[in-house]
């Protein structure tokens, strides 16, 4: 059997026979440590420091979540990741009528700053770093999170972890947007100024180019629109009154780490040293904290089978190795079972094992950017520049992402490569072990975790009874108050602290801004 | 006359992950069928209705969010009272198989699991439909 995609990368990148010098002509390589960081931010690399092992993690009721997350920090988990369930994802309290089915499905379920605290009950928010996979309701969630952090009595400038906040790759690709590309991209500056002046530990945004890439695109698009994203962030913020130095520190990326080892690898350098470079010559940054571009990484989950899943564990292994060789600073590794459903504690557990052989018995974190030099690892990474360069010229010729997105720019050069990728998959040119290539006839079925049917009953209970609870006086005139910041100009992250601390619902709170901002719905791009 | 199948691609639920639902109705259309693809959020009643005015012979739901339990018994309980049983309800996603057994059992022609070829999908379209024809 010949090998596949033996001729391009998974990107189309085509691959020589052999790899020498004149691969790499012009090719320079300051030390790890040095800009453009191409080698890595630190100069000691994971010899300083170890990436933080993140495993993302929510089912069912605040209740559940809380008891799979303190068995994951026991296991020597370092940090935690929370997953929320679509009707919290997309601002609604599991009482509204589109959650029916949904609720605790693909998260946890969190209508209220009550169901925050149990979530956190017994960790302390000061010392455990937290990341919250929320986007269009982040402000409200983020609020939650940090008056939890009030209740336990820790300082905000103690409080350290990310929110996602990466509205625009909701327009682009995994479309978990409520409001249209513009008030929510006040609301996303909002939580960034706010975190800048109150909690100053915090990464208000976590630019993602995982979901670009769940959805189907290229590495090369998932690096250009990660990175272009970033840099409408970076203008909102300084239309704003912001100093690029302030806030730019704190901004983190996330990426994909999928099946072609070296092109991920080098996806990885290739991101580190465009983000330097803009920071410094279309930024004018000056603190080289701003060049230095953090990131976490996750395996892919799209390229996991339902079929063999025992293979998904070498899968992650490869994709994690990617990532670890690549730099990253914080890493989830997928569980085997996740082509089927949220994974068992059985599964999670192998997955964070599979980080803990990288890390302690394989010796790759020994010496930072091992790859360095390669002629085929720092070609393929000057090609990943070059080609991601181009994409992030056409976009600003179009006057920036917002207008390409609206154009369905993104949109449709992602449906193009998923759906080029996936003829390769039928006519067998792509070959993935299990699916189109070594198939097996029988297989056993693998050990499920099924979610409990009875979470969406508790949560309403819950909500019922807070309402009944609480001053509705006081979430009332809080709304109200929120409403006409919404309306207004001002900063609305102190407005939804006092309604969250009312215990005003995520659902009342995004319905405030529903009126204040109208909703959106895309012309979908086929 | 046209003779071209009809088919109404949909996406239920809050869910937003799409890539699936528009590989399918590309692939549906370059087999040369006529395909309507609602977009995302569709209440069961949005897509009897859409299905209705279009006059499709097959409707494909795509569901990854785990919802399907509560979603499909509602369109299929809305297309028996709308006297629309002739229609082809066929479902792609991450599906248990126990559940699709009793997705089955309410009538729903075929369940694609993860790993499904499109060659297997447009097949049985092209086949069923024919059937029934």
């Amino acid at each position: 059997m010949k090998l596949a995609s033996a001729i391009t990368s998974l990107s189309g990148i085509p691959i020589e026979p052999v790899y020498g010098p004149e691969h790499v002509r012009g090719l320079e390589l300051p030390a790890p440590g040095e800009f453009p960081y191409t080698r890595g931010i630190h100069r000691d690399m994971y010899r300083g420091k170890l990436w933080t092992m993140r495993q993302f993690s929510g089912f069912g009721t605040p209740e559940e979540t809380n008891r799979r997350y303190l068995y994951l920090l026991s296991q020597g988990q370092t940090g935690l990741s929370v997953a929320f369930d679509l009707p919290t994802l997309m601002g609604y309290d599991a009482d509204h009528v589109t959650a029916e089915g949904e609720v605790g499905k693909c998260g946890v379920s969190i209508s209220s700053l009550e169901d925050m605290e149990i979530l956190f009950g017994g960790i302390p928010l000061g010392d455990v770093t937290v990341s919250m996979t929320i986007n269009s309701p982040a402000p409200v969630i983020w609020a939650m999170y940090l008056a939890a952090g009030e209740k336990q009595g820790v300082d905000w400038t103690r409080m350290s972890g990310t929110l996602q906040n990466d509205i625009l790759k909701e327009y682009i690709a995994q479309k978990e947007y409520i409001y249209p590309p513009r008030p929510s991209m006040r609301l996303v500056t909002d939580v960034i100024e706010y975190c800048t002046q109150r909690v100053p530990r915090f990464n208000p945004i976590s630019i993602s180019g995982y979901h670009i890439r769940e959805a189907g695109s290229t590495a090369v698009q998932e690096l250009a629109f990660t990175l272009r994203d970033g840099i409408e962030y970076v203008d909102w913020a300084l239309e704003r009154g912001l100093l690029v130095d302030s806030f730019a520190p704190r901004l983190s990326f996330f990426f994909n780490s999928h099946s072609d080892f070296f092109e991920e690898i080098a996806k990885y350098r290739a991101a580190r040293k465009i983000w330097a470079e803009t920071m410094r010559n279309r930024f004018g940054a000056t603190d080289e904290r701003s060049w230095k571009l953090r990131t976490h990484a996750q395996t892919a989950g799209c390229s996991l089978t339902w079929q063999q899943p025992y293979n998904n564990i070498v899968r992650t292994t490869l994709q994690a190795l990617a990532a670890v060789l690549g730099g990253t600073q914080s890493l989830h590794t997928n569980s085997l079972d996740e082509a089927y459903a949220l994974p068992s504690e059985h599964a999670v557990t192998i997955a964070l094992r599979t980080q803990q052989i990288i890390a302690y018995e394989s010796g790759v974190p020994a010496a930072p950017d091992p790859l360095a030099g390669s002629y085929f690892v720092e070609s393929l990474t000057m090609e990943m520049e070059k080609r991601a360069n181009d994409y992030i010229r056409r976009i600003d010729e179009m006057g920036g992402m917002i207008p390409a997105i609206e154009r369905g720019f993104p949109q449709t050069e992602i449906a193009d490569a998923s759906y080029q990728f996936q003829h390769t998959i039928e006519t067998g040119e792509q070959k993935i072990v299990g699916v189109n290539a070594f198939v097996e006839k029988n297989e056993d079925p693998i050990e499920l975790l099924h979610i409990d049917e009875s979470a969406q009953q508790l949560q309403v209970q819950k909500l019922v009874k807070l309402k009944s609870e609480r001053s509705n006086e006081k979430v009332r005139k809080s709304l109200d108050e929120l409403k006409r910041a919404a309306d207004g100009r001002d900063n609305t992250m102190p407005f939804i602290l006092d309604a969250v601390r009312a215990y005003a619902t995520v659902g009342e709170i995004c319905d405030a801004f529903r009126e204040s901002f109208g909703t959106y719905t895309e012309t979908s791009v086929l | 006359m046209d003779h071209r199948i009809r088919v109404l691609v949909a996406k239920p639920g809050l869910d937003g992950h799409d890539r699936g639902a528009k590989v399918i109705a590309r692939a549906l259309r370059d087999a040369g069928m006529e395909v309507i693809y609602t977009g995302l959020r569709q209440t069961p009643e949005m897509i009897v209705n859409a299905s209705l005015q279009e006059d499709v012979q097959v409707i494909g739901l795509s569901i990854l969010s785990g919802a399907h339990n509560a979603i499909v018994p509602r369109v299929m309980e809305l297309l028996r009272e709308k006297h629309m049983d002739d229609v082809l309800v066929v479902i792609g996603g991450i599906i248990p198989d126990e559940d699709a057994a009793k997705l089955k059992q309410l009538g729903v022609a075929a369940v694609f699991q993860p790993g499904a070829s499109l060659d297997e999908i447009v097949g049985f379209i092209r086949s069923s439909v024919k059937q029934t024809a």
